[in-house]
């Protein structure tokens, strides 16, 4: 038994699953950034035609959803679960893309490290022999996050230099027991730390030990070195977070070099996000375009995602509770 | 707080250290920027409302009080205009506090919430959430006028 688990956090896959399709939606301003050639679909605004910010989230997760499937010719029906989450209260996106896509559905929140647990746990379903085909993803948008967690969105604020963009986008991959393509071949879920931040708009403090406590256990449970990995990419922790990271982990013994993160990449500087971008769609948009695209090119053989998510709410932030945080790996190879 | 318990390998940085970390880590507000444009949107904003009451009372001959209350409402008009164009929020951005505590940032933090939660509905959305923004002023200005009226009547 348990010949599946590596170490005490980490399991390998014996069947890796393969990822079949991607397909990313974003919004105007991430169509606008340095990723912009990578999206399939940029929306010209952020309504997108619907009466609320909220609906055109629901929408473009499904769009997401379904371009997945249509890319590869996919049955909608022959998908076993579709695994997703989002920010909103009640993951109200998920569910109610869920609710057009009618499939089977796990609700997942993991904050902003929704898209690596997605991956992460759809593969241990189909490697577990209970699925053939999972669909997962994760979405965000700049604007209900906005008015969920900060003020209304014409209110004026000054934001602080180390706060981050949410994300506008839905990412999602189709993985599938057989087929071509990249394959996730091991997953770390992480554990809850927290280190005591208490600023909602420091994100990045807040998420990195726990995503730095991920990536040490890991590599001890798997026995690796950073320099098996071409890339390591956390979630969504902005330049203030990556940069705790590193100074975390050289404290704690690991020098990495080829490191970067999603909340870095999506935005240029010139578009003013202060500290990169965050929320769930961050990662996701990332990884089903930048990332993936480059593993189809050559570029990339083998890429460690560590989604990482803060796990506070507008209400624990007011009552002065600090934030805890969570990191989950999926390691991808070609 | 960390948990202390936590099964080897973890971090190797106590709460303590990575506090000054963070401190060193996330980068400072701009201040001396922060506050010379604040002084230069909030004198520009001021100086209109001065232009718009010296109009009332050259060109529409109104009492100089008159004047002053129907420059302060004509000031809240173009903030309310301003955040409904979605043009607000970006003054507040570059103009900081100087933006915000003249009439017009009061403006702003009135009409934002309503725009802001419309789809909710007119009782629950706008009618209940209106003040989430501007509740704050006016509940601790409305009790220290009230203290302020106190002890005024005391002192007499």
């Amino acid at each position: 038994m348990n010949s599946k688990k590596s170490g005490n956090q980490t399991v390998t896959f014996q069947n890796p699953p393969v990822i079949l399709s991607r397909c990313n939606v974003v919004g105007p301003k991430e169509g606008d950034g340095p990723l912009k050639g990578s999206f399939d679909v940029i929306l010209h605004d952020t309504y997108d035609g619907e009466k609320s910010w909220e609906r055109t989230e629901a929408k473009i997760l499904e769009r997401a959803m379904r371009g997945a499937l249509e890319k590869v010719n996919v049955p909608s029906d022959s998908v076993d679960y579709i695994l997703a989450g989002d920010l909103l209260n009640q993951i109200i996106s998920s569910n109610f893309a869920a609710r057009q896509m009618g499939l089977p559905f796990i609700g997942l929140y993991g904050a902003c490290s929704t898209m690596a647990l997605s991956i992460a746990l759809g593969s241990m379903l189909i490697d577990g022999g209970f699925a053939s085909k999972t669909l997962c993803g994760a979405s965000s948008h700049h604007d209900t996050a906005e008015r969920q967690y900060r003020l209304p969105t014409e209110q004026g604020s000054q934001r602080a230099m180390y706060s981050q963009w949410t994300v506008t986008g839905a990412g999602t991959v189709l993985l599938g027991d057989s087929g071509q393509g990249p394959r996730v071949t091991a997953a770390t879920i992480g554990r809850i730390l927290d280190y005591g931040e208490t600023d909602a708009g420091n994100m990045g403090a807040a998420m990195a030990p726990a995503v730095a406590d991920t990536i040490l256990n890991h590599f001890q449970d798997l026995n690796r070195h950073p320099d098996f990995y071409d890339l390591i990419v956390t979630g969504d922790l902005g330049s203030v977070g990556l940069q705790l990271v590193l100074d975390i982990l050289k404290k704690s013994g690991l020098n990495i070099n080829n490191f970067s993160d999603c909340g870095v990449m999506i935005y240029s500087t010139e578009q003013d996000t202060h500290a990169g971008g965050s929320g769930c769609g961050c990662s996701a948009v990332v990884l089903t375009g930048d990332i993936l695209n480059r593993m189809t090119s050559g570029e990339l053989n083998k890429v460690l995602l560590i989604g990482s998510g803060s796990l506070h709410s507008s209400l624990s932030t007011q009552q002065g509770e600090s934030m805890p945080a969570i990191g989950h790996a999926v390691c991808i190879e070609k | 707080m960390p948990n202390s318990n936590l099964r080897p390998p973890t971090i190797n940085v106590t709460p303590e250290e990575y506090k000054q970390m963070t401190e060193k880590i996330s980068p400072k507000p701009t201040l001396v920027k922060n506050t010379i444009m604040a002084f230069l949107v909030g004198g520009f904003i001021c100086s209109i409302g001065q232009m718009i009451i010296n109009f009332y009372v050259m060109y529409l001959g109104l009492a100089q009080a008159s004047a002053q209350i129907a420059g302060t409402a004509t000031l809240i008009l173009v903030g309310a205009l301003l955040t409904g164009l979605g043009v607000y929020d970006e003054v507040v951005k570059v103009g900081g506090a100087g933006a915000i505590v003249p009439v017009t940032g009061f403006a702003n933090s009135m009409v934002s919430p309503a725009l802001e939660f419309k789809r909710e509905g007119y009782v629950f959305g706008v009618g209940g959430k209106l003040f989430t923004v501007a509740g704050p002023i006016l509940v601790y200005g409305i009790v220290s006028s009230i203290i302020v009226g106190i002890v005024s009547v005391l002192l007499k």
